[in-house]
This record gives C-alpha cells, sequence and structure tokens, in this order.
C-alpha cells in the first residue's frame, strides 16, 4: 500500500503502518549515526540533559557527502542501522516514534518498538544521489566536529521509504535458513 | 629506464576518485539495467528502477551515486623500468586521493586511529597495494570501498578435503550473513588459494573484474562463478534485502597456489556500487 505521510508521525500513524507500506514523508526529522549516538548515550547515562528532543521524532540513520555549492546536501542514502542497535531500545523507551535506515535489527530492538508503538522504514541502500534530491533543507544541529556523523536537522519532501519492521512485530526481511 | 614524475600519478587519482564515484564502470550499468529485467518480485523491480535512476541523477548532477564513498583501496602496478621522481609515491597518492576527495565533494570517511577513532578529515590514507610488474608502465586501478558491505566480508580457513562443496558453502554463508546490510544486488568478489592474506587481496581484485567475464580462469572457477551465481540469486534476498530473484550480479573467482594443509577462502562482498576504474600511465 502507497501512503504519503507528514512528520512527525503520529502515535496513530506509527500505530497503522504495516510491513510492505511503501511511503512518502515530509517534514523534519533528525539525522544521526554511530559517533553521534555514541554521544547522546553517554549524556543518559550521566542523567544530562540531550541536545535533540526524543519524543514523537524521526531519527535517519545517515552521514551525507558534502553539499555542492546552492545545494542543500549532498548524496544522502542510509547506513546499516544495525550498529545502533546497542543504543536504540533506550531510545525508544524515550519516545522515539520512527528510524529511518537499512537492514536487520536485533530482536531487542524490535521488542522495544513493540512495546512503544515504533516504526522502522528502509531507505534505498545506495540510492544516495536520488534521496538527496528529496531532502529540501538541511541544517546541523549539534556535534559539528564529528564531520559527517554531526547531528543535522532535515525537512524531506516525498522522502521514499517502504516499512521493514511494525509496531506489531513484524519484519518484512526474511531470516534466510 | 622511465621517468615519471609523482604529481601525474597525484593528478590522475584525483580525478579517478571524482569519476569513480559519480559514474559506474559500463559493465556495471548494464549489469544493473539487465537486473531490472531479470527481477520477477514487484517489489525488487521497483528498487532496481530506483538505482537506475539514482545512477542517471548521480552522473548528471555530479552527486555522489552513494554518500559512503569509501575508503580509497588503490592497486598500484610499476613497471620495473620506471623510476619516479619529484617526491614519494605513496605522499603522491594519498596526495591524490585528498585532493579528489576535497574538491569533488565526496564523503571523507576514515580514521587515523581504529580505537581512537578521529576522523583525518580528507579520506587519507589509502590501502596501497604495491606490485612490481614488468615494462615501464604505471597501472593505478582505484576501488572505494564502502563499509556497509565491506563489513559483510569474511576469511574461511577451510582444509583441502572440504574442496569445492566447502568454497560454496563459504560462499552462501557470506551472503546469507551480509543480506540486506550489503546493499544487494550484490558482487561477490571471491579469493580461493594462497596464503590468509593472499586470498583477501584476490577476493577485492576479483571485485574489479568486469561483471560476468570469465577469462583467464580455470575452468573449477569459471564454472564455479556460474553455478553460484545462480544458488545465490535463489536464496530470495533480493534488491535492497527486500525479497525478488536477482540478489547477485555477478561472483567473480580469482585463484592462486596454496599449501598443501590448506584452502584460504575469503570473500569480500560489494554492493551494488561496485565503483572500480584503471588508468595507465
Ligand atoms: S554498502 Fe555500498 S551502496 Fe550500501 S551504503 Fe555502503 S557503499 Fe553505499
Amino acid at each position: 500500500m502507497e501512503k504519503k505521510l507528514s512528520l512527525p508521525l503520529t502515535k496513530e500513524d506509527a500505530l497503522d503502518l504495516r510491513i510492505g507500506d511503501y511511503c512518502f514523508l515530509t517534514g523534519e526529522m533528525y539525522v544521526a549515526r554511530d559517533a553521534a549516538h555514541k554521544r547522546l548515550f553517554e549524556l543518559i547515562e550521566k542523567g544530562e540533559a540531550l541536545p535533540i528532543e526524543i519524543e514523537g521524532e524521526t531519527v535517519y540513520y545517515m552521514g551525507p557527502s558534502p553539499a555542492r555549492e546552492g545545494r542543500p546536501i549532498g548524496s544522502a542514502g542510509p547506513t546499516t542501522a544495525g550498529r545502533m542497535d546497542k543504543y536504540t531500545p533506550t531510545l525508544l523507551d524515550m519516545g522515539l516514534r520512527a528510524m529511518i535506515g537499512k537492514g536487520k535489527r536485533t530482536p531487542e530492538v524490535y521488542e522495544a518498538m513493540k512495546k512503544n508503538g515504533a516504526v522502522y522504514f528502509a531507505a534505498i541502500g545506495g540510492a544516495g544521489a536520488l534521496l538527496s534530491k528529496c531532502i529540501k533543507r538541511s541544517d546541523i544541529v549539534c556535534y559539528e566536529d564529528l564531520g559527517a556523523e554531526a547531528i543535522r536537522r532535515l525537512y524531506v519532501e516525498d522522502f521514499p521509504v517502504i516499512v521493514v519492521a511494525d509496531s506489531q512485530g513484524g519484519v518484512l526481511y526474511k531470516d534466510i535458513e | 629506464m622511465r621517468e615519471i614524475d609523482v604529481s601525474v600519478v597525484t593528478e590522475a587519482i584525483s580525478e579517478m576518485c571524482i569519476s569513480v564515484n559519480h559514474e559506474l564502470s559500463e559493465d556495471m550499468r548494464g549489469a544493473l539495467t539487465r537486473a531490472k529485467e531479470m527481477e520477477t518480485s514487484q517489489t525488487g523491480r521497483q528498487v532496481l528502477d530506483q538505482l537506475n535512476e539514482n545512477l542517471k541523477i548521480a552522473g548528471e548532477e555530479m552527486i555522489p551515486i552513494c554518500q559512503d564513498t569509501g575508503m580509497a583501496v588503490v592497486f598500484l602496478e610499476v613497471g620495473q623500468e620506471v623510476h619516479f621522481t619529484g617526491g614519494y609515491i605513496e605522499d603522491a597518492v594519498n596526495e591524490g586521493v585528498r585532493k579528489g576527495y576535497t574538491e569533488g565533494y565526496l564523503r571523507k570517511s576514515v580514521v587515523s586511529d581504529p580505537i581512537e577513532r578521529k576522523n583525518t578529515g580528507d579520506n587519507t590514507p589509502a590501502v596501497i597495494h604495491y606490485n612490481i610488474v614488468s615494462g615501464d608502465e604505471v597501472r593505478i586501478t582505484l576501488a572505494p570501498k564502502g563499509f556497509g558491505s565491506e563489513n559483510m566480508s569474511r576469511v574461511f580457513m577451510l582444509k583441502p578435503a572440504q574442496g569445492i562443496e566447502g568454497v560454496k558453502d563459504a560462499i552462501l554463508t557470506a551472503v546469507k550473513d551480509a543480506g540486506p546490510n550489503a546493499c544487494p544486488p550484490m558482487v561477490v568478489g571471491v579469493g580461493v588459494g594462497g596464503t590468509f592474506e593472499k586470498a583477501a587481496v584476490l577476493a577485492k581484485q576479483a571485485l574489479a573484474e568486469p561483471v560476468g567475464s570469465s577469462t583467464d580462469k580455470p575452468q573449477w572457477a569459471a564454472d564455479l562463478e556460474k553455478e553460484m551465481l545462480d544458488k545465490v540469486n535463489g536464496l530470495g534476498i533480493g534488491p535492497a534485502g527486500l525479497g525478488g530473484s536477482v540478489t547477485a550480479i555477478s561472483v567473480n573467482v580469482k585463484s592462486y597456489a596454496t599449501h598443501i594443509a590448506g584452502l584460504p577462502v575469503a570473500v569480500n562482498i560489494c554492493c551494488h556500487v561496485n565503483r572500480h576504474i584503471t588508468k595507465i600511465i
């Protein structure tokens, strides 16, 4: 099923989505990958405030190539989500509603998604030029020193994704024996 | 003796870094177009359409095909009649990478130390494999490698008794584990024989071979390529791992002599953004 959705996703939207749904997202999302997750997690462990809102938000696991003059961003496809799994259940418990990446997650992440009514989308890996065209604005929010790994805020229009894990425990990726 | 100023190497590498990240080789482009015709799943066809569209946008608008513009792997085959002048060749190669990645708006993905992990800011150093060959030419192959797929690569130290069946199992194991992480459809580079590290280098070199060509190899290797491409595609992982009949575009095998007691097998997985370019100076 094809759906057009606005970001931030509502709780109801997240609960309604099912694996295989092909969605076009419009609105704002955060970008964070390995190094940024590590820093956020260190703050959480110390009980300190985070530089970004987590509740109800969407995070895109991505590290773009630099933007040419006059463009908001360079190539901008998803990175492997599994590397963030160590941190993800905590963020889901804090209210993170949607994630965009590629590849399988751990059972702990799927469990935490069920518990919190969250959704995991895949964007097409290696389609960074195409996805870049859907990104209309990109601002660095913090951790600029991390270069391509800084936390960003994006505004996207009709950003194509597919639901690969839903809030009911459904997972689209097959286990291959 | 032929003198070559190392600045020529720097310039060549810089240009190659930029072009290889915006345009795939003709064999890869052709294979991705054909993949669309071979794919049976609806989602798979949709993904392949996106990938072909992505290649078009990348070339026309100069946006890298993938944001992971890789760690630069350089194979430098230097004719023994060549004398480099004007500086140290390794510095010249790294200068080319620095220049290409900076001027070409490519992502800097290299950290100076695997534990401390500080980004070097210019994508250096490259991983350089030198080979002394006959003649007076320098053959440079640049193959930037993304790590979504590199992380899924494996070396297996098989026993000789495991033979060709063991090699087949090794390939299937690596591809299954890679699944959606390696951005399928993949290209699977396989190195058989040599030592632990030789097998890995062969597998990496196999990725730079033109897809679908089986020239200059033993018959068993050519047969293995065909059989394993069918088997891998039979796994059903499909484009982007969302299910389908095209999991790999090509399986490329390279082999070398080995020890009486061993059968090393390396499987270097590459995604559909299998970038390689060669230039002869
Ligand atoms: S595995 Fe390949 S296509 Fe996928 S993100 Fe990495 S470099 Fe890009």
